[in-house]
């Protein structure tokens, strides 16, 4: 096939699953959330209330698209608009399947970091834009926790780098036919995942938006699709995030007996309900607390990982 | 460290365990007979209407949503011209059914009323008055009551001995 | 390459000119943010992706997080605006535009009639950059790592004794 084709019909159905999954995860969520509360959930629109994703998504379509008076238009508009974008293009680097990858970078794994870092701008300038104090407060934590969070994601992930000698994720992958990463690097994944749920904001590290506390954080201004883009990037992050736990610490695609593709979507999926069943479990910290984590537990151990790490390949380099 | 671990297990767990919910409309949960639901007006044993107009009702309801305009007919029985019970803004506090001095005001365990148009909510009298006795079987105020309407005169209620001729008590 | 090398300059250039002229702090500072992006992109079509893509993660993912923290903080309402209105007079920008035109017609220049094999011949990937900043050039990392930890201390310090004075 011609190389460009290929890469377009990539292209296409990396962004086309992705957001539908995404929607679906609602249903899934608020299934999975209500299986462990002993409830049902949706249960009512559709076959188990599959079709309550379509219900939501043409209710949030139908909902008047508002933009506040005092809030700074152009930049309320773009705010939603970032997320989306930065999440959706952290997917360009994600290996699916051998050689079903729309760009394989040799530094995918920093490209995968800067746009995650990048997405920060989305919450905070949502937060700002909307001249509200509870939206600044939300986007004042968004900015404080993404920043911390974000130095020791990336440096928990340089172990998996020094095994494997490239920030190239295919490579990566390859370099886990033997033995998953998880078990050299269980503290680096341990710390990902901490990471991770931190930036995709998920419920113990929702303070940006604590419903209890902020309304809804930084987007208590936004309604309709621009609100809707938000929810959706937040999903986006949650698959994200599980796919690169996937790649980087659980071998990617590869696995006994079933195609590729299959073990990835498995792992991914497993992740993901692990998020689901962490947002079931945990109570939300404090601010400072989340903080004091980050910064003098979260940080040192990361560090600590890695000098184990570098100096465990120095010594058994031949 | 060890306590979240076990937080999270435990949530896990919850999966294989029996779901609270009461599937609503296919599988109704009981309601007990005192449950504070729908308002009635009910009738006598006789099939007379047991709401004599005191206005109790109305100036016991919190939210004032009760009102109603009494008459007599022509036999001196007291009865409401109308009565009109606004469940738009009912809070079903059961209040109105203690004030009653008759019984004849009783919420009842039905609570299903929704409708599309508010003016819906707005319940008259034919919508409230029931054909019964409700809650208290046997029980007729006019009967008990030392009124005099047609049909009874002083001191043939229930209970009661006639009235005492002050004239024919002279020594 | 060489159109993606001048269109991310050209977005470069223009989303810096915007930052200066920008009344509202934050409008700049998306401009900076912008402008950091185009010029991450620029080191890419030169063969560069390891400083691209540093260049994003710490300029515009961290140290830019960290300015529009503070310009939230401090709330800067329209009397901040007229002020940068007085500050943006013709008399105060006119000169020092004038010498970054003579700068920049002199860089066309140099471009443009120097031999200068810039479009990357060789991709620099993350090895060639570690082998050479912990091999020829480890002393300036190590001289880069101590005025690190010195401003680390600093802030340390700072910090402790604003908690004490409270």
């Amino acid at each position: 096939m011609n190389p460009i084709v290929k890469s377009l019909i990539i292209l296409f159905l990396v962004i086309f699953i992705p957001l539908n999954v995404a929607a679906g995860l609602i249903w899934l969520e608020r299934r999975l959330l209500a299986l462990w509360q002993d409830r049902y959930g949706p249960n009512r629109v559709g076959p188990f209330g599959l079709l309550q994703v379509l219900a939501d998504m043409i209710k949030i379509f139908f909902k008047e698209d508002w933009i506040p008076p005092f809030a700074d238009k152009p930049v309320f508009v773009i705010a939603p608009a970032v997320i989306m974008v930065t999440v959706l293009m952290s997917y360009t680097v994600v290996p699916w399947a051998p050689g079903a990858t729309v760009a394989d970078m040799n530094i995918g794994l920093l490209f995968f970091l800067a746009m995650s870092s990048l997405g920060v701008y989305s919450i905070v300038l949502a937060g700002w834009a909307s001249a509200s104090k509870y939206s600044l407060l939300g986007g004042l934590r968004a900015s404080a926790q993404m920043l911390s969070y974000e130095v020791f994601m990336g440096l928990s992930l340089m172990g998996t780098v020094l095994l494997a000698g490239s920030f190239r994720l295919s490579d990566i992958v390859a370099a886990q036919r033997h033995m998953w990463f998880v078990i050299p690097q269980f503290l680096g994944f341990i710390l990902f995942l901490i990471a991770g749920l931190a930036e995709t904001r998920r419920l113990p590290f929702d303070l940006p938006e604590a419903e209890s506390e902020l309304v809804a954080g930084f987007h208590s201004e936004y309604s309709g699709m621009k609100f809707g883009m938000f929810f959706v990037g937040e999903y986006l992050g949650v698959i994200l995030i599980s796919a690169m736990i996937t790649v980087l610490f659980f071998g990617g695609w590869q696995g006994p007996w079933l195609p590729p593709i299959v073990w990835f979507v498995v792992k991914t999926l497993f992740f993901i309900c692990l998020f689901i069943l962490l947002r079931a479990a945990l109570p939300r910290p404090r601010f400072d607390q989340l903080m004091s984590w980050g910064w003098k537990i979260m940080l040192p151990l990361a560090l600590l990982n890695l000098l184990v790490t570098g100096a465990v390949v120095l010594a058994a380099r031949p | 460290m060890l306590s979240i671990l076990r937080t999270l297990w435990n949530i896990f767990l919850h999966a294989f365990q029996r779901r609270e919910t009461v599937q609503y409309p296919e599988e109704k949960p009981y309601l007990p007979p005192r449950h504070k639901g729908r308002i009635i007006l009910t009738r006598d044993p006789d099939g007379g209407e047991r709401c004599v107009a005191c206005y109790l009702c109305a100036v016991a309801c919190p939210v004032a949503c009760i009102s109603l305009q009494a008459t007599e007919d022509e036999t001196g029985r007291r009865y409401p011209e109308f009565f009109r019970i606004n469940f738009s803004r009912c809070i079903f506090c059961g209040y109105c059914e203690e004030a009653c001095p008759t019984y004849a005001i009783q919420l009842t365990p039905d609570f299903e009323m929704a409708e599309y148009h508010r003016q819906n909510l707005v319940y008259e009298k034919e919508d409230l008055l029931m054909s019964g006795p409700g809650k208290r079987p046997g029980y007729n105020f006019w009967r008990v009551s030392g009124v005099k309407i047609g049909g009874k005169d002083k001191g043939e209620a229930e209970n009661e001995a006639p009235p005492v001729d002050l004239h024919s008590l002279l020594p | 390459m060489n159109i993606l090398f001048y269109v991310a300059s050209a977005v470069a250039i223009i989303a810096t000119f915007l930052m200066l002229t920008r009344m509202n702090a934050v409008h700049a500072l998306l401009y900076l943010i912008v402008s950091l992006l185009a010029v991450a992109l620029v080191f890419y079509t030169l063969g560069a992706p390891f400083v691209a893509a540093l260049e994003i993660i710490i300029y515009a993912g961290a140290i830019m997080v960290l300015f529009v923290f503070v310009v939230m903080m401090l709330n800067l309402g329209r009397a901040a605006e007229a002020q940068e209105r007085e500050w943006q007079r013709p008399s105060l920008w006119v000169g020092p535009s004038v010498l970054a035109v003579v700068l920049i017609a002199e860089v066309i220049y140099v471009l443009t009639h120097a031999d200068t094999r810039m479009f990357g011949a060789e991709v620099v990937g993350p090895h060639q950059v570690a082998q050479s900043l912990f091999g020829p050039y480890l002393i300036g990392v190590e001289l880069a790592s101590m005025l690190l930890l010195g401003g680390l201390v600093g802030a340390f310090h700072l910090g402790r004794r604003l908690e004490e004075k409270r």
